[in-house]
């Protein structure tokens, strides 16, 4: 089965798509007979967007030092309203993105289905498929009124074209309407933390902590590890929350899903939320005292011990090689 | 300064519980805490209002039952009064429709200065309540915040982004969602705990409201569950004792999938 017509919020960074928007392309080309973009990225991404399937580009403009969730729901709103309504519309669950999804599912009135990792028929209508319980289960959701379905994709659900190979995509600017009180907000600075390595998001081999280190000093132990195995550090909400890394380190459903060649857990319990983010990963090694710990039923290989103990050995043994 | 905060009552997520096979939602037959992602927006509300010299800080919740096990940690904390909406056409709903009760209930809160709510609640990891209560109110937004000031009638935000993070701005009244670990939560004291018992919690109904019944709940829902299964499953792995030699097992395999 396939629908007429989906449309991608697509989004960019210096004139580069992100990868999950690449990957909703791929999904939707399977959908839906035509594929159409969003964006306030400008014209400079048609020909990215163009060549991973995309048929048109609507580019919003008007964005400079707002946030975009008014004004892309805004503007995706008034061409519903003015009769293009394109059958779904797949967003990504980042930041922009689910401000973009939030406004304009009340716009619309339309629901949103959040979490998304896959999209399916069912009964003839497009269905999301969203894991549970630690990705135990899987809950499949099939919207049942004639509005908009607003999907939510998870990063790194589908597989991006590989070789891309699509002409431009033509584009045609679509306008916000007028955004009132909503669109007060303004970015006053931006800040980009620097960080040395490989990112969460691109690394092939991820170390995580939890708080089985028992101190923030000790996360000393991942980043020294990350580093000899040219691997991204990363942590459990648990420790985040506590305050001992950044936000931006958090693996989970909260914080990002990786799917890594090797992940390491180092003093992780295996919360529900974390394996979300990290039971994708290819071979995952889990060292934890706790023989019952939940992290040892995704674990290829499991150590029960005491990661004070079993971190230093492996860094002193990887340094000695 | 007043701060409303919204504050999601859930089932332990240490104990999740399961699915209702006939209804296909989490089973809320169990005594319902306090989201821990909630704590934190109770706490920013009371330090926004400790700094501001003047104000309260109002609860809204939406649970079933009158459920206020939760609702008493946050009044615990300091909150000074909530709103709770129970109604039994609320069982079933969405984000979108939850989130036109909570707007409802905010407005029956009173003016206020600042709107709160966590990033996304912990049990349903929708992550839209926020924008959607925002646009249903007609206020300016800032998501995913990792501090916030407030300066006269401007906020101002350090909005966490993929990169780094943003400052950004806004005139009050606006809503705010907070990133978990945004600032340290008290624990309830007891003088507290003992306060909490005889702050006053308004309880409603989708009436005292002027919400359709229609319009949230699984009849307003737009969207139905239409399978549940197992995901595939991993194969369990190895899992050995560290004699001492843990170490060099974790080398073997590193080495035996080519990464050292």
């Amino acid at each position: 089965m396939t629908v007429s017509k989906i449309w991608v919020f697509a989004e960019a960074t210096d004139g580069k798509v992100s990868t999950t928007t690449l990957e909703m392309l791929a999904k939707a080309g399977e959908l839906a007979d035509t594929v159409e973009c969003v964006t306030v990225a400008g014209d400079d991404v048609a020909a990215e967007l163009g060549a991973h399937g995309a048929s048109k580009v609507y580019t919003v403009g008007g964005t400079d030092g707002k946030l975009i969730g008014p004004i892309v729901s805004s503007a995706i709103a008034g061409a519903v309203e003015g009769g293009n309504a394109p059958d779904a519309l797949l967003i990504a669950t980042s930041y922009g993105g689910r401000d973009v999804a939030g406004r304009l599912s009340v716009k619309l009135d339309a629901p949103v289905i959040s979490n998304v990792v896959d999209i399916v028929d069912r009964d003839g209508a497009l269905a999301g498929v969203e894991p549970v319980f630690g990705g135990t289960t899987n809950v499949y959701t099939k919207f049942t009124g004639d509005k908009v379905g607003i999907f939510l994709v998870r990063p790194k659900s589908f597989a991006a074209a590989e070789e891309p190979s699509g002409d431009a995509a033509a584009t045609e600017e679509l306008a916000a309407g007028e955004l009132g009180n909503t669109g007060a907000a303004t970015v006053t600075n931006r800040f980009v933390e620097e960080s040395t390595g490989p990112s969460l998001d691109d690394a092939a081999v991820v170390v995580s902590g939890g708080r089985g280190l028992g101190e923030q000093d000790k996360f000393e132990m991942v980043e020294d590890l990350a580093k000899l195995l040219g691997a991204a550090p990363g942590a459990s909400r648990a420790i985040v929350d506590a305050g001992w890394v950044p936000y931006s380190y958090q693996v989970g459903q909260t914080g990002k899903v990786v799917k890594p060649t090797v992940y390491i857990a180092a003093g992780i319990s295996g919360a529900t939320q974390h394996l979300v983010g990290m039971k994708g990963s290819k071979n995952i090694i889990a060292i934890n005292k706790d023989a019952e710990a939940p992290i040892f039923s995704v674990a290829d290989l499991g150590i029960v011990g005491d990661v004070h103990k079993v971190m230093p050995a492996l860094i002193e043994a990887l340094q000695n090689r | 300064m007043n701060v409303v905060v919204c504050v999601k009552q859930i089932p332990d997520p240490a104990d999740p519980g399961e699915l209702d096979p006939n209804t296909k939602t989490l089973k809320r037959d169990v005594k319902l805490i306090l989201d821990e992602s909630d704590s934190y927006g109770v706490e920013m509300a009371l330090q926004l209002v400790d700094t501001a010299g003047g104000g309260e800080v109002t609860l809204v919740s939406m649970a079933p039952n009158n459920e206020v096990s939760g609702l008493r940690t946050a009044l615990a904390m300091g909150a000074a009064k909530a709103v709770l909406v129970s109604d039994d056409a609320l069982a079933g709903s969405d984000a979108l429709g939850t989130s036109k009760v909570l707007a409802k209930a905010i407005e029956r809160a009173g003016e206020a200065d600042l709107v709160i709510t966590a990033t996304e609640s912990s049990d349903g990891y929708t992550g839209t309540v926020p924008e959607q209560v925002a646009e249903l109110l007609g206020l300016p937004s800032i998501t995913f915040a990792k501090s916030i000031a407030v300066d006269g009638g401007t906020v101002k935000v350090q909005r966490q982004t993929e990169a780094g993070y943003d400052d950004v701005e806004s005139p009050t009244p606006a809503l705010i969602s907070v990133t978990a670990g945004v600032v340290e939560p008290r624990y309830p004291s007891f003088k507290g705990i003992m306060a909490a018992k005889s702050k006053p919690v308004d309880e409603v109904t989708l009436s005292d409201l002027g919400v359709d019944a229609g319009t949230v709940g699984w009849a307003g829902g737009g969207q139905e569950i239409v399978e549940i299964s197992a995901a595939e499953e991993r194969e369990a792995g190895t899992v050995v004792e560290d004699d001492g030699e843990g170490f060099q097992k974790i080398v073997d395999y590193l080495a035996e999938l080519k990464v050292i």
